[in-house]
């Protein structure tokens, strides 16, 4: 993966599996601590104490068609070698929350990349998912939730192809935002 | 703090969908999903589903659903993109570039004629 932006998108099909009805996606960048900060909380149906503990490992997976995940200890590695760190908590029955953090100016750490397509591809297709995005630059803060959105829509479905337009172009604009 | 667009936004947009629409007619369901897991964001997965999301918008297809799923066990086929219309059985496509997903819309879904040469056997 070269942009972070897609390690969130697969880290959030975890959450989806997992049957969570509210995302939230937080990430914080802050150039005077140096710091990069992604969260990503679910409520889905969480992991045991077993399971949190096996997760980082490569050969670990829920899948049934392979037996290697990569998506954590991938993400883990990344952090890794930007003088960050993965973290994870979980309780059965509740949720998990994966946090990861990354020195923000590492040589290695890879750019955020295309989040507006990345929240494009989670939010119409999953309709029945609430999501909270919230990005943090510095001072400037860019919030989204698609409860909402789903509010004011009423009857329209967030994956009318008007709506995903709409989405697009008002995400775009929130992060473009942010940096300046 | 730049929050969302206005709520006046939101009932516009709400207004705007409504009109278009009352302008389309239903042509028959058609249900995309494009697999989303590890290797097939790895593989470009994501570029694929903004092409097919693209179509959708510039031509307003109504009554698309796109969906995504994990991964079937075909990584080195990915990305991978199965298509049901209406009662036909699910086709699915593999190594779907955008390119090719574009290609799939316009014969697959709008013209029926599924792309014989990129589709795989699971």
């Amino acid at each position: 993966m070269r942009e972070l932006s897609l390690h969130i998108l697969d880290i959030v099909q975890n959450s989806i599996s997992a049957g969570a009805t509210v995302i939230e996606i937080c990430i914080l960048e802050n150039e005077k601590l140096d710091l990069l900060q992604l969260k990503i909380i679910d409520n889905g149906k969480g992991m045991d104490a077993e399971l949190l503990s096996k997760v980082t490992d490569p050969f670990t997976t829920s899948r049934t068609t392979r037996k290697v995940g990569l998506g954590i200890p991938l993400l883990k590695e990344a952090a890794e070698a930007c003088n960050g760190s993965l973290r994870l908590d979980s309780q059965p029955g509740k949720g998990t929350e994966i946090n990861i953090s990354f020195q923000l100016s590492h040589i290695d750490r890879m750019p955020m990349g295309d989040l507006t397509t990345t929240l494009l591809c989670l939010i119409p297709q999953n309709p029945l998912i609430d999501f909270i995005f919230r990005y943090q630059v510095n001072e400037n803060i860019y919030h989204v939730d698609t409860r909402v959105i789903k509010r004011e829509l009423q009857d329209v479905p967030i994956s009318d192809p008007v709506v995903i337009k709409y989405l697009r172009e008002s995400i775009s604009e929130g992060i473009t935002g942010l940096y300046q | 703090m730049p929050a969302i667009k206005s709520l006046d936004d939101l009932k516009r947009i709400r207004e705007e969908a409504l009109e278009k629409r009352k302008l389309k007619t239903t042509e028959g369901k058609a249900q995309i999903i494009v697999a989303m897991g590890t290797c097939g964001i790895a593989a470009g997965a994501r570029d694929t589903m903004k092409a097919i999301l693209e179509v959708i918008e510039k031509d307003s297809l109504q009554d698309i659903l796109v969906s995504q799923t994990g991964c079937i066990g075909l990584c080195e086929k990915e990305p991978i993109v199965q298509v049901v219309v209406g009662e036909q059985p699910k086709i699915t496509y593999g190594k779907v570039t955008p390119e090719i997903a574009r290609q799939i819309m316009k014969d697959h879904i709008v013209a029926g004629k599924p792309v014989q040469n990129h589709i795989i056997q699971v």
